[in-house]
């Protein structure tokens, strides 16, 4: 498994009231599984996928990437893995602003220390995104943003790709064509993909799908 | 990933280049005018230490008469044979067409090995220092001074570097004749090493007492209060300049967390971003410091000589007029340029290492108000004010007036947002009309990206404020103290003794009075003063200021039965009246009066002339003042050079006299005033990027209401109107603050630091014309954003509305 989660938990303390968004979630994801995460507004769905990615860190349970556990992986261990290990796409994209399109798209690549500029290059094509490498985020329009986006995530060949409603800030056209390309290129690296969506229609086009309610998951 | 990591924070630097030039012009104009300052002050040092160096005074002992006068050479030869291995010099002001030199005669067979300076044992030109005509050793820059100034009956000079400007060095023959006192010593250099037997310094030369380096030595002490009152505007600006950089840095902070956000999502551990932003601050605090110093060693080459002139005229210290680049206050002002980069960026540093992963993207803190932030200000400055409190109740000495000082001014400044913000809701609750309430509180809003430079502006308002006020009310209290002081009409000094009588003789008829002007320089409570007699005559009880006792005290003095002593001797003393007054040779005197002295800081005694002849039989008796009808002053100075080949130098007018003082008094001044002009600039300078950088983050406010109806154009005025309204309510704030830090400088600094305390008179005329000089500052600030703003394309407001999709 690429993604392990067992009996996670967490809870949140919202103006002195204690609120479980989580409750013993258990939840795997194969190399090249693609699983749709859907629930409502508040379910937890971001939650989760921050926790898998650790960017944040349960109060009970287990998570496994890519056979680290990171229970109790001290920060700049849980950094190495986001890193190495896993791709984020965001809602938000969160390009870098002062950077132009072709540093956006190799930034975690060379933050990682793996940057292949054949590879860049591909994805970019494949993307669309070769005749404006020159430009800078604020530039292009959203689906262009967020095609930079997952460049940028897929980049490092991540065995683990985690995407928070990436065409969520998108129209349906092109939030479509940006969901194609994407599955696209995750298939072809093989790698795993857990998408939080809060759209029916993307979730049925994944191989899986999961919803969050009550803390719980159901298939 | 460092690399790449730096190379997209660095990149932030690319796309907002005024902000970047912001931080850099900040550091290094708070750099250039501390090391300005600095490199002023260590100037100044270096020429005290080469002064107290001439003849080893730092280390060798000596002695002198306890009145600091003058004495016979044959008490040398009675040393000598005696045992003593002492070497007689004689010391004295000697001067042409006003500018005054320092001669020192030496006997170079006898002065202790080591004493000479290397300047002049390194010159091979001792048959010519010999020689009847004689050879004069000076540091270059007096030889060219003498040199343009033509000086007759001087021996040829000789430049000799590393010597102590101001000073001639000549052997002691030549001094006798060019000072006038054949036969003559002012003092004997004791070597370290003395014989074992020697009969009794009291046996042999009971007049004479020892005298150690340190007392000797006392420039640096005399002065100090002057250079830490420079220190002290120097830090001035110093903060109001790291004003910019905390602002700019805070903003780059606020402005970056998006990326900061993405950079630890994507794996790049908390410790390596602190670490690189750390390492970025002091790179471009290195670069600014770099600029700042060869800033400020423009400002300091420009101010140098107005000081070195303040301390000539204020100490009778000679400093260079030149300067040079010393490694001490360049590393100095790099090392305060770090420091304060590292002070002003260290709160942006804290935050970003507490800073969870998660926490949103959005800048907040600096542009959101927040109640709790401006609570915990508010209560800072309460706490800062309790310490001026304190200090002005138990504060003792210059540290606690600059304690007293920083904690005030500080305060004010922390205080100043809470009160603009309490002024805009009162403003809001009574505006009219829809617009005029969006003004007020979206102003309100405006108020923390502001207030940084809003704090700075209110610093420099009231340090002029403060400072034009002090140095107002002592420039009337010293024109209207010069006039009363100064009532002669003329005064004469002649060359020697046998001319003094003749002169005296010849003037008596032809004059309404003439007083003499007789002194002694001595040792009083310890620290070196000067002793005066005055005649009985009218013009005294007439014309002199007592701050204590009353017009009887001249018939006292009159009498030898009291003294009267300046403001600063009394007040370091902590005399009384009828405490005895010790003199230079043992003699005392009850104290019956105390009066002001401005601009001398040496203690001064007075006693009666008579009574000072007495007790100083060898006294000079060269000095006149003359009373006589103002009109005919010219053509009694032709007469008294005709009659006595008297040279005009050794006649001086009152006139002439009041304006020396009141140039020197200028001078004085003219430093402060300029960093004044400086830290005004600097803190526009703050107002202009805080304005420009708020202009770029405002267009989500500025949207919805340029939609709703209000032109680009009248927006731009409203922005406009927004800055000058700001200035004017800092300028309110500015005035008491400025009263009050004006009070502490004359009933504190300027008693710790000079002794004389000061009426405080109210200028405002002063801050009417301030308040305008503020508001055209802050018109000048706005004038571009707003102008960019009434230009801004309809597509960037509209891309407001987009990016909210």
């Amino acid at each position: 498994m690429i993604l392990s989660l067992t009996g996670v938990g967490k809870a949140y303390e919202t103006g002195g009231t204690r609120v479980e968004v989580l409750r013993g979630v258990d939840l795997s994801v194969g190399p090249g599984e693609t699983v749709a995460l859907t629930g409502e507004s508040g379910s937890g769905k971001s939650t989760l996928l921050h926790l898998c990615a650790g960017l944040d860190r349960a109060d009970s349970g287990r998570i496994e990437v890519a056979g680290q556990d990171l229970t109790d992986a001290p920060d700049p261990r849980l950094a190495a893995l986001r890193r190495q290990t896993v791709g984020l796409v965001f809602q938000q994209f969160n390009l870098i602003p002062s950077l132009d399109v072709a540093a956006n798209l190799a930034f975690q690549a060379r933050l990682a220390g793996r940057h292949d500029p054949d590879w860049i290059a591909a994805l970019a094509s494949r993307l669309g995104l070769s005749a404006l490498m020159s430009r800078y985020p604020e530039q292009l329009s959203g689906g262009q943003q967020q095609r930079v986006a997952i460049g940028r995530a897929l980049a490092i060949r991540p065995a683990l790709l985690l995407a928070d409603e990436p065409t969520g800030n998108l129209d349906e056209a092109t939030g479509d064509a940006v969901m194609d390309l994407m599955l696209e290129l995750v298939s072809e690296a093989g790698a795993g993909l857990l998408m939080v969506t809060h759209s029916p229609r993307l979730a049925a086009r994944l191989g899986r799908r999961v919803h969050l309610a009550g803390g719980r998951l159901a298939a | 990933m460092i690399r790449t990591a730096f190379t997209a924070l660095l990149s932030h630097w690319r796309r907002h280049p005024l902000q970047l030039a912001g931080l850099f012009l900040g550091l290094a104009l708070a750099t250039a005018l501390w090391s300005g300052v600095q490199a002023i002050n260590a100037e100044a040092r270096q020429s005290y230490d080469r002064a107290a160096a001439v003849l080893s005074q730092d280390r060798l002992e000596s002695l002198s008469k306890r009145d600091g006068q003058n004495f016979d050479q044959q008490v040398f030869l009675d040393l000598r044979r005696a045992g003593w291995l002492v070497s007689p010099v004689l010391e004295g002001r000697w001067s042409h067409r006003g500018v005054p030199v320092r001669i020192l005669g030496v006997d170079p067979f006898t002065l202790p090995a080591g004493s000479l300076p290397d300047a002049v044992t390194g010159q091979d030109r001792t048959a010519e220092f010999f020689s009847d005509q004689g050879l004069a050793f000076a540091a270059p820059q007096t030889v060219e001074e003498l040199s343009r100034i033509g000086a007759e009956g001087l021996p040829p000079l000789a430049a000799a570097e590393g010597m102590a400007p101001g000073i001639l060095f000549v052997d002691i023959g030549v001094a006798q004749r060019l000072l006038r006192a054949e036969g003559q010593i002012t003092r004997l250099l004791v070597a370290p090493d003395q014989p074992l037997r020697q009969r009794p310094l009291a046996e042999v030369a009971p007049t004479l007492a020892r005298q150690t380096p340190v007392e000797q030595a006392d420039m640096g002490a005399l002065t100090g209060s002057f250079h830490l009152n420079l220190t002290a505007f120097g830090f001035l600006s110093f903060a109001v300049g790291l004003f910019i950089v905390h602002s700019a840095i805070g903003l780059a902070f606020e402005q970056r967390r998006p990326i900061f956000r993405t950079l630890r999502a994507l794996g790049l551990p908390l410790r390596t971003l602190v670490g690189l932003l750390a390492a970025e601050i002091m790179g471009f605090a290195l670069v600014a410091g770099i600029v700042g110093i060869a800033l400020g060693y423009v400002i300091a080459a420009g101010l140098l000589p107005n000081v070195a002139a303040t301390l000539r005229g204020l100490y009778g210290a000679t400093v260079s007029g030149s300067l040079s680049l010393r490694p001490e206050w360049a590393l100095a002002g790099l090392g305060m340029a770090l420091a304060g980069a590292g002070a002003a960026a260290a709160q942006s540093l804290w935050r970003l290492a507490r800073m969870p992963v998660l926490a949103p993207a959005q800048p907040r803190a600096w542009t959101r108000a927040s109640a709790r932030s401006l609570g915990w200000q508010t209560g800072l400055a309460g706490l800062l004010a309790l310490i001026a409190l304190a200090a002005a109740l138990w504060g003792e000495g210059l540290v606690g007036g600059f304690v007293l000082l920083g904690a005030l001014l500080l305060a004010a400044a922390l205080v100043l947002p809470g009160a603009l913000a309490i002024a805009l809701a009162l403003g809001e609750r009574l505006s009219k009309g829809v617009i005029a309430r969006w003004f007020w509180a979206d102003t309100r809003q405006q108020l923390p990206g502001l207030s940084l430079a809003l704090m700075a502006l209110l610093l420099a308002l009231s340090a002029n404020i403060g400072v034009g006020t002090m140095v107002s009310s002592f420039r009337l209290a010293f024109t209207a103290w010069l006039d009363q002081r100064l009532p002669s009409e003329l005064y004469v000094t002649a060359r020697t003794e046998d001319e003094a009588r003749r002169l005296a003789d010849w003037l008596a008829p032809r004059t309404d009075a003439l007083l003499p002007i007789w002194k002694i320089d001595g040792t009083i409570l310890g620290r070196p003063g000067e002793v005066y007699g005055v005649a009985d005559h009218r013009t005294y009880p007439d014309h002199w200021p007592m701050l204590l006792g009353d017009k009887t005290v001249w018939q006292v003095l009159a009498r030898g039965e009291g003294a009267i002593v300046n403001e600063q001797l009394w007040r370091r003393a902590g005399l009384h009246l009828g405490d005895p007054v010790p003199l230079p040779g043992g003699a005392s005197r009850p104290l019956v009066g105390v009066y002001a002295d401005y601009g001398n800081t040496r203690g001064q005694v007075i006693i009666g002339v008579a009574d000072l002849v007495a007790l100083y039989p060898d006294i000079d008796r060269l000095r006149y003042a003359i009373r006589t009808d103002p009109a005919k002053v010219p053509a009694l100075r032709d007469a008294i050079e005709d009659a006595f080949r008297l040279p005009q130098d050794n006649m001086i007018s009152q006139q002439e006299v009041k304006t020396i003082s009141l140039m020197v008094f200028e001078r004085t001044f003219a430093v402060t005033a300029a960093l004044n002009v400086l830290t005004m600039g600097v803190a526009g300078f703050a107002m202009f990027m805080s304005l420009l950088t708020l202009s770029t983050m405002r267009l989500p406010q500025l949207a919805p209401v340029w939609a709703l109806g209000l032109t680009r154009g009248r927006l731009a005025r409203l922005e406009l109107l927004r800055a000058l309204l700001l200035a004017a309510l800092t300028m309110v704030l500015a005035v008491p603050v400025g009263l009050l830090l004006a009070w502490v400088l004359l009933a504190v600094i300027n008693v710790e630091a000079f002794g004389w305390r000061l009426p405080m008179h109210l200028f405002p005329r002063d801050w009417l014309w301030l308040g305008a000089l503020a508001l055209a500052a802050a018109a000048l600030a706005a004038a571009w954003p707003a102008w960019r703003l009434s230009r801004l394309a309809p597509v960037h407001l509209l891309k407001v509305f987009a990016d909210e999709r």
